[in-house]
């Protein structure tokens, strides 16, 4: 375990504890994270109102049609980004890539994305999590591998959807999926949780704990595909915590207002009243593609086991 | 947690919600954030006067800094509601990495301590007249106080499921539904 105790008079002392790297989390439940790969970027999106950025080397969009091998960003890049914001900044690595982890700890980034954006470092396993201070927030497209996610060590998950495209169906899809897990699993007795688990393909102590409490022992978000407000208000409808947009914003006609409404479609997601005075206006969205014409082997939603 | 103590509590995102109030909960999240929504939606003016009127609110970490008068390290432009004479420092122990737990010996809520978990808190730096510190790190720095009707605390309560805090909010809040103060 990577919790750090030291001796106070008040009485113990505990870093990097579950509860303190899953309570970041928890504070920025309702808001909008967003995809930012410098510091001009990132103070766009601070002034629009983001509750934190995400640090990466290329958005999803220019992943996608520039190809080649995607990584963790160049520290330089993310100290700047650090620098030029006071909201928390998290920053991709490569899936099973714990040494990009270890330096983005050592960076100082408040939050790791162990992302299927970037290409995966290791096709088997994922980072252990657990021997990290710094807490990981990880995607996933159904309940099983949220929960296998949680049981590495993750504090916060996130769906998947299907980054860079501007198509939202995925996001849907996944959301839609691990919420209507979840409540199966509440409605089963306790003698089917154990088949439940073993098709879930997850740890039974963590489906027991879902199925009790009805809901992940962590924040989720939503992400991947995300370009207007009313695809972040209907996500939140649909019972994500918060939503990720990536190439939604600075692949977008206006960038800094596009950024706004979709934060303040986030705060009243169930106001359509709210949500169609701030889609007003903001010009052209991200072309986007279709994730239908997008071939197999090039979905990113597809990385990660 | 109000809930479960007795409290009727509704979430308040409009300004024509503030009316009904006899209490507040500004909780954590993103001070930055909470400014620029509450600003955008007409929400800052009207809390302003109910602040002023002796409206209980108590703010927790972001909540806490939406109190101050007087806010360090703010973003640009950045604004709060004000009512408690205090400086407040906005992410004072650095990075996530930095957040901690740890117990607080707080006299007027009595033993046990207080479990407190800070994530990526503030810290207060000065207090004016008038504001009692409820509690302090080993170090003397302040990370819980009142003044008259409002309360705040730079850690969460809520995570670790120590009501006390909220008891002795709600009994702001009883006191002043009994005895109106004008």
């Amino acid at each position: 375990m990577s919790t750090v105790e030291t001796p106070s008079q008040n009485g113990r002392s505990e870093h990097g504890s579950s509860r303190v790297k899953r309570g970041l989390a928890e504070m920025l439940k309702g808001g909008v994270i967003m995809d930012v790969v410098n510091a001009e970027q990132a103070k766009i999106a601070e002034e629009a109102g983001a509750v934190a950025v995400m640090a990466l080397e290329r958005v999803p969009a220019d992943i996608r049609s520039q190809g080649g091998v995607a990584r963790m960003s160049d520290p330089d890049l993310i100290d700047g980004i650090i620098g030029a914001v006071s909201i928390p900044v998290m920053a991709k690595a490569r899936i099973g890539h714990f040494v990009e982890a270890q330096v983005l700890q050592v960076l100082g980034v408040d939050y790791i994305d162990e992302s299927e954006v970037l290409s995966p470092a290791d096709y088997v396993n994922h980072i252990d999590k657990w021997k990290f201070q710094v807490p990981f927030v990880c995607g996933a497209t159904n309940l099983g591998e949220a929960l296998r996610r949680i049981n590495e060590g993750a504090a916060m998950i996130r769906s998947k959807g299907e980054a860079g495209t501007g198509d939202v169906s995925e996001a849907t899809k996944h959301i839609r999926k691990i919420k209507s897990e979840i409540a199966a699993l509440s409605s089963m007795s306790k003698d089917e949780l154990y088949v439940a688990a073993k098709e879930l393909q997850a740890p039974y102590d963590l489906v027991v704990e879902i199925a009790e409490t009805g809901t992940l022992p962590v924040v989720l978000f939503t992400a991947g595909g995300v370009a207007t407000p009313a695809d972040a208000a209907m996500m939140m409808q649909l019972g994500a915590d918060g939503v990720f947009v990536g190439s939604g914003v600075f692949k977008s006609g206006n960038p800094a207002e596009r950024a706004a409404a979709i934060v303040k479609a986030t705060t009243f997601y169930d106001d359509p009243s709210v949500v169609a005075e701030v889609s007003r206006g903001l010009g052209e969205a991200m072309v986007g593609i279709n994730v239908a014409d997008v071939p197999a082997p090039h979905r990113l939603s597809e990385r990660g086991w | 947690m109000l809930r479960s103590l007795g409290a009727d509590a509704v979430p308040v995102r409009r300004p024509e919600e503030i009316a009904d109030l006899d209490g507040l909960v500004i909780p954590g999240g993103e001070s930055s954030v909470m400014d620029k929504l509450s600003r955008a939606f007409g929400l800052a003016e009207p809390l302003k006067s109910a602040i002023a009127a002796g409206l209980p609110v108590y703010g927790t970490c972001a909540g806490l800094i939406m109190l101050a008068d007087t806010v360090l390290d703010a973003i640009t432009g950045q604004q709060t509601l004000g009512g408690l004479p205090i400086s407040v420092r906005r992410n004072a122990f650095g990075n996530q990495i930095d957040s901690f737990e740890t117990d607080l010996a707080i006299p007027e809520l009595g033993d046990p301590a207080v479990h407190a978990v800070f994530i990526r808190a503030p810290v207060v730096e000065a207090v004016e007249d008038g504001v009692t510190v409820l509690a302090q790190l080993d170090d003397g720095r302040i990370v819980a106080v009142e003044s008259q009707n409002l309360l705040g605390t730079a850690f969460h309560p809520e995570v670790t499921g120590d009501t006390r805090f909220h008891q002795y909010f709600l009994q702001k809040v009883r006191d002043r539904v009994v005895l109106p103060a004008d």
